[in-house]
């Protein structure tokens, strides 16, 4: 039982103030998609809408055929994982599994069998007469998991699960959802303000800001090959600079900026390059040399620290502020002049304009 | 920690307790006297005092009409402050300020200006029975502090589970009684607690708003005292002492124990 959800337009207001702005987002059978961004981005209103706790101001929300944009809350059978687990204190562990199948209408006996059935897939058969007050937070997470699973929903959505829970504990509970996802095909919305845990358990990510997807791709996709220069500076692309191309041999590009910077670019390693256009690169992938080079971006070297794999240097160009890395083996000094040359592995080229 | 208690704290709380207990113990000693006047400590003991309550039938009229009061107003206080006491905490983030402070105001009325008030405007006013003003009169006095208590118990409610339960398909109507209300259990159970107690020890609305026929116990007490000096005035006291301690126990236990077994 899964079926797609499809957000199509969605407009959301607190108030006067516009808090999601013409969403659209199609998650596939099965998919687990994360919703990506800083705290206000309008991941958790995106959510809450979803779950029918929030009413859209403008446009739809379909799951499969069902059209759920005015469906009350407790009819949208959308199984919901909460950032604080919100299980029932009063009830046991039992009981809070069996909560959903009660509202079901399923007869005592079976809703039992089908909660602990739930409980030994989360390894939890040994605490079921516990209360909620009882328990570790990893255990209250398995809890809340199986309560959402156990009525076996067509959508599953999660709202930052694992921000509680201590970094050990959070990438073996990311696994465990993943699985447990994928062996019942369930779609799934996963929010997260945690780059990393989005990376690794979706299919695909949606990276929000300001109320609108910013891009929405593979992981991979994301984390090489950014969109625009907001989703760049999210995965890291620090420095941001602006070049037009002069010549063309072949697949090499030789670009210049102001002041005095030309790189020459690989159009088979970074995909065509247009005219204009902005180079990303990550700290990594701006190599700080002392050599006169021809070619590179000079600089004029400010603090250098120390990474273990390599040195950062701060760098001040004609391009504005920069962040380099230079080898373990030749420290340079605050105060040299360098030339900085651009790796293809770590960089990536935006259309012109985005900075 | 393996320090001994010292005596002078010792001392300190002995002398709390006997200034706590003495009343009491004085109220229930003089009950129990044989004599004709209030004396302490007891001359021969006796319940003929106790007896002597239901032979005066205004006693036994005025402790059914301030049971009847007490529970009724508990009653609607709460079912009035729960609804109310929910919003105020559920929706804090959307109500104006001043709306939870409004529930408090009737705390900073002088209760005899309450009690004034309701008199002219609905008794002589509006011309209601006076069973029907007094019961109005405390359960404004009472629901304050039923808004209050069961406020502070809904602070540290979670609303997040009472959306887990919806989105597992219970009605929020149905969420109400099956999640939140068993959660604040405790806070009902201390916000009828106060509100009875407040409603059945009240003279200063009952003031005004007894009428022909109807009166509450204190003021019966206190008109009783006003004339004779008997005994009867400490049974009754201690009779009233013991039957709102056992209504306590009763809510205690069928509160508790209903909301456990759901």
């Amino acid at each position: 039982m899964t079926a797609p959800l499809s957000l199509a337009n969605l407009t959301a207001h607190y108030g006067t103030t516009k808090v999601l702005d013409d969403l659209s987002l199609d998650v596939g059978e099965g998919e687990l998609v994360s919703l990506l961004g800083a705290s206000g981005c309008g991941k958790t209103t995106t959510l809450r809408l979803i779950a029918g706790f929030l009413v859209p101001t403008a446009g739809t929300i379909h799951l499969g055929e069902t059209d759920l944009t005015r469906l009350p809350a407790h009819r949208r059978n959308i199984g919901l994982v909460f950032q604080n687990y919100a299980l029932f204190p009063h009830l046991s562990v039992l009981d809070n599994v069996a909560f959903g199948l009660k509202q079901r209408g399923m007869a005592s006996a079976a809703r039992a069998e089908r909660a602990r059935a739930m409980l030994a897939r989360v390894g939890l058969t040994p605490l079921e007469e516990r209360l909620p007050g009882e328990l570790s937070g990893g255990q209250r997470q398995r809890v809340a998991l199986a309560r959402a699973l156990v009525i076996e929903p067509p959508l599953l959505m999660f709202d930052e699960p694992l921000s509680n829970l201590d970094a050990k504990l959070r990438v073996d509970m990311r696994v465990e959802i993943r699985q447990l996802q994928r062996a019942n095909n369930t779609t799934a919305v996963f929010v997260t303000h945690d780059q990393e845990e989005a990376f690794s358990i979706s299919d695909r990510v949606a990276i929000m800001d300001a109320g609108r997807i910013r891009q929405f791709d593979a992981p991979e996709t994301l984390y090489q090959r950014p969109a625009n220069a907001f989703v760049a500076r999210f995965v890291g692309f620090e420095n941001l600079i602006a070049l037009e191309a002069r010549r063309r041999e072949g697949a090499i590009v030789h670009a210049e900026g102001p002041g005095g910077i030309s790189v020459a670019l690989d159009q088979d390693r970074l995909g065509a390059i247009p005219d204009r256009f902005t180079l990303a690169t990550r700290p990594d992938g701006l190599r700080v040399t002392a050599q006169p080079e021809a070619e590179g971006i000079p600089a004029s070297l400010g603090l250098r620290t120390y990474l273990g794999r390599a040195y950062h240097y701060q760098a001040e160009t004609p391009a504005g502020h920069l962040v380099a890395s230079g080898p373990l083996s030749r420290p340079l000094q605050s105060g040299d002049q360098a030339r900085l040359v651009p790796e293809a592995e770590q960089c990536c080229i935006l259309p012109e304009g985005e900075i | 920690m393996t320090g001994r208690l010292s005596p002078v704290l010792i001392g300190f709380a002995v002398l709390v307790y006997a200034f706590l207990m003495g009343p009491l113990i004085i109220v229930i000693g003089a009950a129990l006297s044989d004599t004709t006047f209030l004396t302490f400590p007891p001359q021969g003991l006796s319940l003929r005092w106790f007896e002597r309550i239901f032979e005066i039938g205004a006693f036994r009229r005025t402790m059914v009409t301030s049971f009847q009061v007490a529970t009724l107003a508990t009653i609607c206080a709460l079912i009035v402050g729960i609804p109310a006491a929910y919003a105020l905490n559920r929706y804090r983030v959307q109500l104006p300020g001043w709306l939870s402070t409004l529930f408090v105001l009737p705390v900073l009325v002088p209760e005899i200006v309450l009690g004034f008030s309701l008199l002219r405007s609905i008794q002589v006013g509006a011309g209601f029975p006076v069973f029907s003003t007094l019961l109005i009169g405390h359960t404004l006095l009472v629901l304050p502090y039923c808004v209050r208590v069961i406020s502070a118990s809904l602070a540290s409610f979670d609303f997040s589970i009472e959306e887990a339960a919806i989105s597992l398909g219970s009605p929020k109507w149905k969420t109400f009684f099956t999640i939140v209300l068993p959660n604040v259990r405790s806070g009902v159970i201390a916000a009828f607690i106060l509100a009875f107690i407040t409603s059945i020890n009240d003279v200063s609305v009952a003031l005004f708003l007894t009428g022909p026929g109807i009166s509450t116990l204190p003021i019966q007490i206190l008109a009783h005292v006003e004339q004779f000096f008997d005994p009867v005035i400490a049974s009754v006291s201690v009779l009233l002492m013991v039957l709102t301690v056992a209504v306590m126990a009763v809510v205690e236990r069928t509160l508790g124990l209903t909301f456990l077994t759901k």
